[in-house]
């Protein structure tokens, strides 16, 4: 299909999930360039002139599409910042689903951060699904920064689903958005950490216009010596309602730190935050026991139950 | 099928030691269903836990068809034919129903496969396997999925502590003909079932009554339960929702 080597078509297939998503508009980058662009009828993906990356304009009342953006890096030492920007048009119903593969088998480190901006129309619904995956047996690390800025108008939706299940040494994401009235974010945000791995990840979520509302789940296991730190702000400046929930498991000799916080600047903000950190309960693990699973493949369950 | 030998269980506190269980002989015939009855403290919730390895007796033997299994684990004991509903269901973040239903079962199972056995407890299984095992589900509803889990897992020895705390919204009839489906459809399926209640006790083949770490009494219901009938022993002699004190010192 695309002229990419085989490690790449790994990480690419990884990413994406779907086989047949050349069908659709998409852009693959891989180590520093545009492999292959397809824009459709309603889905134009433009390369940018200044800096690196595309504007993604999606044609108001596009319905059923989704857009491809993987990223694959297999060069070791590779350094980049890429701006992608998505225009979503008013009344739209799309998914979006990117994400970034890096497989480092040599000595330097390989990092990519990807600026994703959103500008979501009045009534367009989103769905944003982003993965990160890391392998390689290199010493180099891998390393990633994305941030996510999203702008919402009146009665649109965003789902955003994250997901990093380990292999991903350094990350700082970063994540801002504003909400005009009657917009809805919800993120559920999966994170899975090993070794040295260090991840953080901080939210400020902006509710500006009345009846906005945002739902912010993370859930996240630190294996090994990993240390991850979770940063959740939910600012409530009109009648809204906010929850986020920070949700933990450490194992081993892993760290985590969780600071949910809660700002009304309105008297009919309702905002609400829970966080939870603990190790797996004995019970869990005696009760999938008592079912036949040893301890290591009840430990496995649980943790795949809990990032699911 | 099941032979308890000579059993003794003792925890350690401040005064040298407890004695939960001592010098305990048990038999748990096949197909039988035996219920364990007897006073808060006696050592019922231990016995339970004894036999499915959550504790380890500090002498005596432990025999499944005849073979030892006293220095088996958890695991083991599971998968040789030893199954166990928790008194206090445990919640799982993520893990659903479907999915517990389908580690019991050991196989999968679509959700036909596991209405059969929700509805047995009372449970629509369209509402239900989807759901997460967390704390959205009450305390009724977590009870009766954990027999599901046992029913599902069809063990040589079911073993059941306290199964009908926490199911005041349903009734006691249907969860006696789940112990009567199980006997049913587990050929040769021993169950045992720890309770103070006198419709449970109506079921028994076999009834044991634990006292002071001992059997104080045992034998076919016929023999037994008219003995036990207007005492705390066969009408609640647990508080609703109350525990035994197994192992605590």
């Amino acid at each position: 299909m695309l002229n990419l080597d085989n490690v790449q078509k790994a990480l690419l297939k990884e990413l994406t999930g779907v086989a047949d998503f050349l069908k659709g508009a998409f852009n693959v980058r891989a180590n520093g360039a545009s492999a292959l662009r397809q824009s459709t009828d309603s889905i134009r993906i433009v390369p940018k002139k200044d800096c690196e990356g595309f504007d993604i304009f999606i044609a108001p009342e596009t319905e059923g599409e989704r857009v491809h953006i993987p990223v694959v890096m297999t060069k070791s030492g590779m350094k980049e910042t890429v701006y992608n920007d998505f225009h979503i048009g008013e009344g739209a119903d799309i998914a979006i689903v990117a994400g970034c593969g890096i497989h480092n088998c040599g000595g330097d480190d390989s990092q990519h951060d990807g600026v994703h901006r959103f500008w979501i129309g009045k009534d367009a619904k989103v769905k944003y699904v982003e993965k990160h995956v890391g392998a390689g047996d290199g010493k180099g690390r891998r390393i990633l920064n994305p941030v996510t800025e999203v702008h919402q108008e009146e009665g649109s939706v965003l789902e955003m689903e994250m997901t990093q299940i380990r292999g991903v040494d350094d990350t700082t994401r970063t994540t801002t958005a504003d909400l005009a009235a009657g917009a809805r974010l919800v993120v559920r945000e999966r994170l899975l950490t090993g070794g040295k791995e260090r991840a953080l990840s901080a939210y400020t979520v902006n509710l500006d216009g009345k009846g906005a509302s945002a739902d912010i789940v993370s859930r996240g296991v630190a294996q090994g010596e990993s240390f991850q730190r979770l940063d959740v702000r939910i600012v409530g400046n009109a009648p809204c309602t906010g929850h986020t929930e920070c949700d933990s498991i450490i194992m081993d000799k892993g760290r985590i730190v969780a600071v949910p916080a809660l700002e009304a600047n309105d008297t009919d903000a309702a905002l609400v935050h829970e966080a939870a950190i603990g190790k797996i309960a004995g019970d869990q693990l005696v009760k999938l026991m008592t079912l036949g699973l040893t301890e290591q493949e009840a430990e496995t369950e649980i943790i795949n139950g809990f990032l699911k | 099928m099941l032979k308890l030998e000579n059993i003794s269980f003792t925890v350690p506190c401040a005064t040298g030691g407890r004695t939960i269980l001592q010098g305990m002989n048990l038999d748990v015939p096949e197909g039988k269903i035996v219920v364990v009855t007897g006073p808060n403290g006696g050592g019922k919730s231990t016995l339970a836990k004894l036999i499915a390895g959550i504790e380890t007796p500090t002498s005596g033997r432990i025999l499944l068809d005849g073979a030892d299994i006293t220095a088996k684990s958890i695991t083991e004991r599971s998968r040789l034919g030893i199954g166990y509903a928790f008194q206090q269901p445990v919640r799982f973040k993520g893990v659903r129903v479907l999915d517990l239903l389908r580690l019991a079962a050991k196989k999968p199972l679509d959700v036909d496969e596991a209405c059969k056995y929700l509805a047995a407890v009372g449970l629509c299984a369209q509402d239900y396997v989807e759901r997460e095992v967390n704390s959205s589900l009450s305390g009724g509803e977590l009870k009766r999925i954990e027999i599901a889990t046992v029913f599902a897992k069809a063990s040589k020895v079911s073993i059941f502590d306290e199964p009908e705390a926490g199911i005041d919204l349903w009734s006691f009839q249907s969860l006696i003909a789940v112990f009567k489906e199980m006997r049913h459809e587990i050929k040769g399926g021993s169950i045992m079932i720890i309770s103070h209640q006198e419709r449970i006790l109506n079921i028994a083949d076999e009834i044991v009554v634990l006292k002071d770490g001992g059997i104080f009494k045992q034998g076919p219901r016929a023999a037994v339960l008219p003995m036990l009938v207007g005492t705390p022993l066969a009408v609640g002699g647990c508080p609703k929702g109350g525990q035994g004190r197994s192992g605590k010192c």
